[in-house]
């Protein structure tokens, strides 16, 4: 089984990191831009972070063998700082357009302030000026009514639901995302006070439709091989493997691929002028499917995950 | 021809008409007097627009190449790179404004695009002025970025100054790139680069790790007698290519020395004599 793990900030992950990620048959990452722990003070930082993104960080990925894609955007936090903001939306446009750039995102609330509602409809604007899909950030805190909100502005500002992923969801919210039409992305966080089965559970209950799961490993206590792990704890409580495969591939895939930036064929069957100089990964060695007993085991101590 | 009337040329009959005319207009719009942000727009979006097929080019192709511009060698060009330097060679303007947006566009670039710019360096306008520009894709830690210079590329052999030309060298083999493809290695080789080279090759047996044989390219014609010395100890116990290019290396060494060496090589000297053992034999092996 192949994954896609579709919200990750490898920028804050290593090279080990990368190697087992791509023998636990990882063979693409989505790195939307976010925020780096603490506030950054000055739009340079911005320019040299997204220039990171969209360069240095595909280029280090490329040689795990492992396609690296992107989503640009100022996130809620660093919203609040409005000066800041309003220069950090300056230069998006120069950003948006290039290649591999899947989505605005991720963008959406935090402590949703006024702030952060001007700036995340001024980046849904921006959205549909360069017709770009959307990933949205849901609260952590005050989750259910920060999700509701996400997506009435989302249409409000006439975004289309099936163009727009909502991500961090949790029990409480899916059913409404599904309801809607959007996209409900799960993201699984180890060692907090929820248990490992939960989303087992949601695979039952909901089925596989519009839904796909992902580690958002940052620079916190994160595993980057979230993804692989739930389908192994999935595929061993009996859901059937196709949905796995959806949840765990093929819906982030469908998702995405709206965009037109990323495609099956980028690591089935690279272009040749990748093949030359941007692209490690050996097609036919990708190629091979890693089998289940080949996953990353889930450990004997237990190790709880949950969403975040 | 120029070589923008030959990129535009080369992707007329490749690209289809949509294409092509999203390509022209865009064209016309950096001759004029683009924003900022139309200029970013219409570089960005190459990639989507024309897509990451290899350019078409025959051996006529890359003649009319060389004719435009001495030593232009387009080999390995993508339409999305032939497209993006084509846009940069359309912006009717002076050299100080290009130069201006080359730095911006490069400070905001995804890696595609910074390949494509510095493959494009032996077109811009007032050669001299990029070489800062040059250095600094010598410097990425992008192999591709790095190779974009490197390779197939006139502009290192005619602007680099020897300290950043002896940096690319060196560097081509410390990240495992290839010799052969780097315009001029022969002309351009220094003493300097030779105890460089020569150095970095006594690294390498410190901690036993291979030496590629195409380094002693660039030891053979300015060898001291410590080079000499360590050629011969290639010769005696390298492997079949680095048995050959230390004979190779030897060959091109004034030193009578070296004669001597490779005097106890003849077959060795004898198939370099009749053309059988070359430095591109040693690089691609068939």
């Amino acid at each position: 089984m192949r994954f896609i793990d579709p919200h990750i900030h490898m920028t804050a992950r290593t090279t080990d990191d990368y190697e087992r990620m791509a023998a636990a048959g990882i063979v693409a990452v989505i790195e939307p831009a976010f925020w780096l722990g603490q506030p950054r003070t000055s739009v340079g930082t911005f320019v040299d972070y997204l220039s990171t993104i969209v360069g240095w960080e595909r280029f280090r990925a490329a040689q795990f063998g492992i396609r690296h894609y992107c989503a640009i955007g100022l996130n809620s936090k660093e919203a609040n700082n409005e000066a800041l903001a309003e220069e950090v939306l300056d230069v998006l446009p120069r950003y948006l357009p290039k290649e591999g750039v899947v989505a605005v995102g991720e963008i959406g609330y935090d402590d949703q302030t006024e702030a952060e509602d001007r700036f995340y409809r001024a980046q849904l604007e921006l959205a549909k000026t360069f017709e770009m899909l959307v990933m949205v950030h849901t609260p952590h805190r005050d989750k259910k009514r920060g999700t509701t909100r996400s997506m009435d502005v989302a249409i409000e500002h006439g975004i289309e639901p099936q163009r727009l992923v909502i991500d961090h969801n949790n029990e409480e919210t899916v059913q409404e995302v599904l309801d809607r039409g959007f996209w409900a992305a799960f993201t699984i966080y180890p060692h907090t006070k929820m248990g490992n089965e939960r989303m087992v559970e949601i695979a039952r209950r909901y089925g596989s439709n519009q839904i796909f799961i992902d580690s958002s490993s940052d620079w916190g206590v994160s595993d980057p091989l979230a993804v692989p792990k739930t389908a192994r704890l999935m595929l061993e409580r009996g859901i059937a493997p196709a949905d796995v495969e959806a949840i765990c591939y093929g819906n982030a895939l469908k998702a995405y691929g709206q965009s037109g930036q990323i495609k099956e064929d980028d690591w089935l069957n690279p272009p040749a002028i990748d093949q030359r100089v941007l692209y490690e990964g050996n097609s036919v060695l990708r190629g091979q499917q890693p089998r289940i007993d080949d996953l990353p085991p889930i450990p004997a101590v237990k190790e709880e995950i949950v969403f975040k | 021809m120029t070589p923008a009337a030959l990129l535009q040329t080369w992707l007329q009959r490749q690209l289809p008409l949509p294409t092509r005319q999203w390509l022209d207009s865009q064209c016309a719009l950096l001759a004029g007097t683009p924003t900022d942000r139309e200029l970013n727009l219409a570089i960005s979006l190459v990639s989507r627009k024309l897509g990451k097929e290899d350019l078409r080019l025959d051996a006529g192709d890359l003649k009319q190449a060389s004719a435009a511009r001495k030593d232009w060698d387009p080999r390995g060009w993508s339409v999305d790179q032939a497209g993006r330097v084509l846009l940069l060679l359309s912006a009717n303007t002076a050299a100080a404004k290009f130069n201006a947006w080359l730095d911006q566009l490069c400070q905001t670039a995804d890696v595609g695009e910074l390949v494509a710019f510095y493959r494009g360096l032996p077109l811009y306008p007032d050669p001299p002025s990029h070489r800062l520009r040059a250095a600094e894709g010598v410097r990425s830690n992008m192999k591709a970025v790095f190779e974009a210079v490197a390779h197939r590329n006139p502009y290192p052999r005619e602007e680099l100054p020897e300290g950043a030309w002896n940096q690319m060298v060196l560097k081509a083999l410390f990240v495992g790139s290839a010799l052969h493809p780097i315009q001029g290695l022969d002309e351009r080789s220094n003493p300097a680069l030779m105890r460089m080279l020569c150095d970095y090759a006594h690294e390498r047996w410190a901690a036993t790790r291979p030496v590629s044989p195409e380094l002693w390219r660039c030891v053979g014609r300015h060898a001291d007698s410590f080079a000499v010395a360590d050629l011969q100890r290639v010769l005696e116990t390298g492997t079949t290519p680095e048995r050959q290019a230390a004979a190779l290396a030897l060959t091109d060494c004034p030193d009578p020395a070296a004669r001597k060496l490779l005097a106890r090589a003849p077959e060795l000297e004898q198939a370099i004599a009749e053309g059988k053992v070359t430095w591109n034999s040693i690089a691609q092996p068939s």
